[in-house]
């Protein structure tokens, strides 16, 4: 136990960052060959994130997955001319054995549960540049592809294994570690892969996997190619996904400059978002801003801006500190979202967007605004947003709201300042949450009549009154009760149980319907940490406490 | 229907267990069909004067005769059962010896087998074309024996996939047929066994670096609370020791024939020395360095969890177990490993579980030296001052902590460079090779005569004189 708290005390002492660029890449080679691109793992045994353990075999913690993370990014922007990637491995026979089990057993349950959370995030990233980039993914799995290792495979849109009689995938968590394929294995072996629910067992309890032409019988890769012909193949799959993609040839890319970001006492600070941590009340305030003024929008001056351009620059800026806070502050258990800025620049911005989906660069910033909302509405903090004198509530800022638990606005009396409220198309779709719905639908359970009535008042500016009947926020406290209300909300919600309100705000936010994602980061992600929290993991004599020391697994063997 | 009693001799009541029979219709026509194809090369007419083991009692398991190779009868032999023989380590010891495998041990146990099953028919392979280059008939009909026992070996491990591990153990079985060594689309499982083993210099290295591993993973698993491993194991040990006799003394009269030749011409000089149509010793150094040192990587890393789990478990015991004086359980015990650290070598103590590939490794170096010792002392008897050394543990590895280093025989940590520049001094190169092979462009095979690199042994197989017609061609 002595080292998990020392691991404990190092996380609080050690920020993560997660920013990094493809020079400063231990663990992952990107290449480019024409349309194809190939991201190469090649995992350095000592350049953990923490220290204690060595990452042999290709297997991974944090800092590899934000490589990985950083990787995805630069092939959507700065490479418009990828069509598809081979994620493939530079160590001879294995292709990546998974998480790291030493960096498991060491880490605290927090920490654990915040990486399964990242990782899953970005096997998301994946499937949501399939989906909507036009980049297509081929997992070349040229050697033994376990756990963690198989689940990045599954985020592919295909499977390559090689048929040398020895490589396997496989799933070993449960028989190995007593814990589950929690980074999305399990889901996506039934939902996507659509493997049937024996073999599924069988493969979840069988340490040593399926291999060959069974392994492609159970649908769980696409096809088996000898080693001699693998490379050719998955060349040729490469460019054959490519030819389907509709990112264009000739483009320049974006370059993603790194952010400009302060770190201190007080909190984050960026360009257009800030954050305040008020550690005694154990809040965060995020005040994202908008422009000031509406310029005139033109491809050109906005490929211009880039990097710079707000929504991009913001979005990116927001990610940060989500991520930082997530990982970091874990004590701020109520971040509380503000705006400031000009409406109307907001919903030209949002305009723009989506009047230019057919341009790749546009496409991408949209989908970095997202990926980087749907991070909220899984994030275990609560969340309010406080719409105020001065606030910026339109459009794709009102998601902020939306994604919020509860939604406070001033029922201001004074005169020019009183906060508004703006719709814009963006907030019926082009920003689904993990759910696959906007989140005025999941708000209001996807009834046609109110999302027609909603859709009737986009445009127009609502005050505080003309929002709470029309159920847009939660409550509209006027000038008189407005300081002690919001005071007295967030000093309740800050002395609840925090797992309890994790587990409320979980069940609340994404309502009845289930998509894969809403499967991995409740169903899956649920159990997996109830199973992190129990003894047969993570006690004494638990599996996942003894992996790698010889000292035999102790169950307790009651079932719950 | 197949009289397998008469055709596969066996004790374990094969005639009566339908499960067996079962699996070894299918496969018995299948391990022909590879033997036919992989086997020594157009070896399958000829008679061989070789030993087969029919029984397990002391005048049955080496039984001479000659026997065209295709026709030799592959048994399946375990040491007798002692009812009373416990797990004798790990969380099981002190219960009865298993004689079923335990469900929750199935795979693992598997894994075991089906890696070991692996390098058996992988020797076969590598060494399948030397007959055409043999130094002597005696030699011809050694490396035979070897390759029958080899195929019995898997044999032997194919009877406990068989008998114990259903449907999976079937496929296990049939793929042990299918890879190949050095066969890129479909190698065998282990490194070391996909590396070519082109001249009988390299053949005698073989059986004696690397058999030696078969010799200490086998006595590894003779320790193993499952039984019927473990009495299968003891008795492939018997035969084992056969292989490294080949290997040891075809290396020591490969060295005595060089000494008697540089001390009957007095020369020193490598090239002096081929020139007297003999391997110089500096080269059979280099292949030394070069089979010891990849067979060392095939115990494993130095750390592994899987040994540990394999040893608490009750499944692979350590060298001699029963004979250490210890609990058994390696609950606190620490063991030294080295790794390289800012271009040092340090060594530091790990929990003793974690380590038991490196335990196994230190003592197969221990009984490797005494080897080497012997060779030694034919070249200190001839009176020439050459030394053969066991170059250091880390040099030239590819697995555990010393992989991805460069690190002289001598054990000193070096640049890339720098090992470049001497790497040809190590490690065989091509001209090595070429001399080597240029040496044994054909067979000799004239009862009682001998290639001229090589020496006679010192006496015949089952006391047969030096001359004996040990393989007929037909």
């Amino acid at each position: 136990m002595d080292v998990v708290a020392t691991q404990e005390s190092h996380a609080k002492q050690e920020a993560v960052d997660f920013q990094v660029d493809p020079s400063r890449y231990k663990h992952w080679r990107l290449a480019f060959d024409g349309p194809v691109a190939t991201l190469t793992m090649d995992v350095a045994e000592d350049g953990g994130i923490r220290p204690g353990y060595k990452l042999k075999l290709n297997s991974y913690d944090l800092g590899v997955d934000i490589e990985l993370h950083d990787a995805l990014q630069r092939i959507r922007f700065e490479h418009p001319e990828i069509r598809s990637v081979i994620i493939t491995s530079a160590k001879n026979r294995i292709f990546c054995s998974g998480a790291n089990i030493y960096m498991l057993g060491l880490s605290s349950h927090a920490w654990k549960v915040n990486f399964c959370k990242f990782t899953n995030e970005t096997r998301n990233g994946i499937e949501d540049a399939s989906t909507h980039s036009g980049l297509k993914f081929i997992a070349a799995c040229n050697g033994t592809t376990a756990g963690g290792g198989y689940e990045l495979a599954l985020a592919c849109d295909e499977i390559i294994l090689v048929d040398d009689r020895s490589s396997a995938v496989s799933l070993p968590e449960l028989p190995l570690l007593g814990v589950l394929p929690g980074t999305g294995g399990l889901t996506r072996v039934t939902d996507k892969r659509k493997v049937r629910r024996d073999h599924a067992d069988i493969f979840c309890t069988n340490p040593d996997g399926v291999r060959g032409q069974r392994a492609k019988e159970w649908r769980l890769v696409d096809d088996t190619v000898k080693p001699q012909q693998f490379a050719e193949h998955v060349k040729q799959r490469a460019r054959k996904l490519a030819e389907e993609s509709d990112r264009p040839a000739g483009a320049n890319g974006v370059a993603l400059t790194p952010l400009k970001r302060t770190v201190d006492e007080a909190g984050l600070h960026y360009g257009y978002v800030d954050v305040q941590c008020n550690r005694e009340a154990r809040t965060a305030t995020l005040t994202v801003r908008a422009p000031e003024s509406v310029t005139d929008l033109t491809f050109e001056k906005v490929i211009g801006a880039g990097a710079n351009w707000w929504p991009l620059q913001m979005a990116r800026e927001l990610d940060d500190a989500i991520l930082t806070l997530r990982a970091g502050e874990l004590d701020l258990g109520l971040w509380i979202f503000k705006t400031t800025g000009n409406p109307d620049a907001v919903l030209a911005i949002d305009e723009f967007i989506l009047n230019h989906q057919h341009n790749w660069f546009v496409r991408e910033v949209l989908g970095m605004m997202r990926r980087t909302f749907a991070r909220i509405d899984v994030t275990s903090r609560s969340i309010y947003a406080i719409l105020e004198p001065g606030s910026c509530v339109a459009g794709t800022l009102l998601e902020l709201a939306l994604a919020a638990d509860r939604i406070y606005m001033r029922d201001t009396l004074e005169d020019g300042n009183a906060p508004s409220m703006a719709l814009s198309n963006m907030n019926f779709g082009p920003l689904p949450m993990v759910n696959k719905l906007s989140r005025l639908a999941a708000r209001f359970y996807s009834d046609e009549a109110q999302m027609e009535t909603l859709r009737g008042a986009i445009g127009k500016k609502l005050s505080a009154r003309e929002a709470l009947d029309a159920g847009l926020v939660t409550s509209a406290p006027d000038d008189l009760d407005w300081e002690d209300e919001i005071r007295q909300a967030i000093e309740s919600r800050a002395a609840q149980s925090p797992d309890a309100l994790t587990g409320l705000e979980a069940n609340l936010r994404f309502g009845p319907a289930e998509t894969l994602e809403t499967r991995i980061f409740g169903r899956l992600s649920a159990w997996q940490n109830w199973i992190f929290n129990r003894p047969n993991a993570v006690g004494t004599n638990g599996a996942l406490k003894v992996y790698g020391t010889g000292a035999p697994v102790k169950f307790t063997w009651e079932r719950v | 229907m197949i009289n397998y009693t008469e055709k596969i001799p066996n004790n374990v009541d094969l005639g009566r267990d339908r499960i067996l029979q079962r699996a070894l219709e299918h496969w018995q026509p299948a391990y022909m069909g590879w033997w036919y194809d992989m086997g020594p090369n157009e070896s399958h007419n000829y008679e061989v004067y070789l030993r087969t083991a029919i029984s397990v009692e002391p005048d049955g398991w080496a039984q001479f005769g000659y026997v065209k190779m295709p026709e030799y009868r592959w048994g399946i032999f375990l040491q007798p059962r002692d009812e009373k023989r416990e797990v004798n380590f790990g969380i099981h010891k002190g219960q009865l010896a298993w004689q079923e495998v335990p469900g929750e041990y199935r795979s693992t146990l598997r894994r075991v087998i089906v890696t070991q099953g692996d390098t058996e028919p992988a020797s076969v392979e590598q060494q399948r074309m030397l007959g055409a280059s043999c130094p002597s008939m005696y030699d011809l009909r050694n490396i035979f024996q070897v390759n029958v026992e080899e195929g019995r070996h898997l044999w032997a491990m194919v009877y406990l996939l068989h008998r114990y591990f259903g449907r999976d153990g079937r496929e296990e079985a049939e793929s042990l047929l299918a890879r190949r060594s050095g066969d890129a689309d479909n190698p065998r499982i282990l490194g070391a066994f996909n590396e070519p083993t082109p001249d009988w210099l390299a053949f005698y290295m073989f059986t004696f670096f690397t058999d030696r591993d078969g010799k200490f993973q086998l006595c590894a698993l003779a320790e193993s609370g499952f039984d019927p491993l473990a009495r299968t194991c003891r008795f492939m040990l018997t035969e084992e020791a056969h292989h490294m006799f080949v290997g040891e003394t075809g290396v020591g009269r490969i060295i005595q024939r060089t000494c008697e030749a540089m001390k009957e011409h007095k020369v020193e000089d490598p090239s002096d020395v081929r020139a007297l149509g003999v391997i110089d010793l500096p080269t059979i150094q280099r292949y030394l360095n070069f089979h010891y040192s990849v067979t060392l990587d095939l115990y494993g890393s130095d750390v592994s969890s899987n040994a540990a789990n394999y040893f608490t478990s009750g499944l692979k015991g350590r060298f001699r177990e029963t004979k250490l004086d210890d609990d058994h359980m390696l609950t606190d015990a620490e063991y030294p490993v080295s790794e390289v650290i800012g271009g040092k070598i340090i060594t530091k103590n790990v929990p003793a579980l974690t380590a038991l590939n490196e335990r196994l490794r230190d003592d197969y170096i221990e009984e490797i030296a005494d080897g080497v010792g012997r060779w030694q002392r034919i070249i200190d008897n001839a009176g020439i001052p050459f030394r053969l050394t066991l170059p250091h543990k880390g040099f030239h590895r590819a697995i555990g902590n010393f992989a991805g280093h460069t690190i002289s025989p001598d054990g000193e940590v070096l640049s890339e460079e720098a090992w470049k520049n001497h790497e040809s001094e190590w490690l065989p190169n091509s001209k090595d090779y070429g001399y080597v092979q240029s040496l044994m462009s054909g067979r000799v095979v004239e009862p009682g005569k001998f290639a001229n690199w090589i020496a006679p042994p010192a006496r015949g197989i089952n006391n047969q004189p030096l001359n004996f017609e040990y393989v007929r061609f037909n």
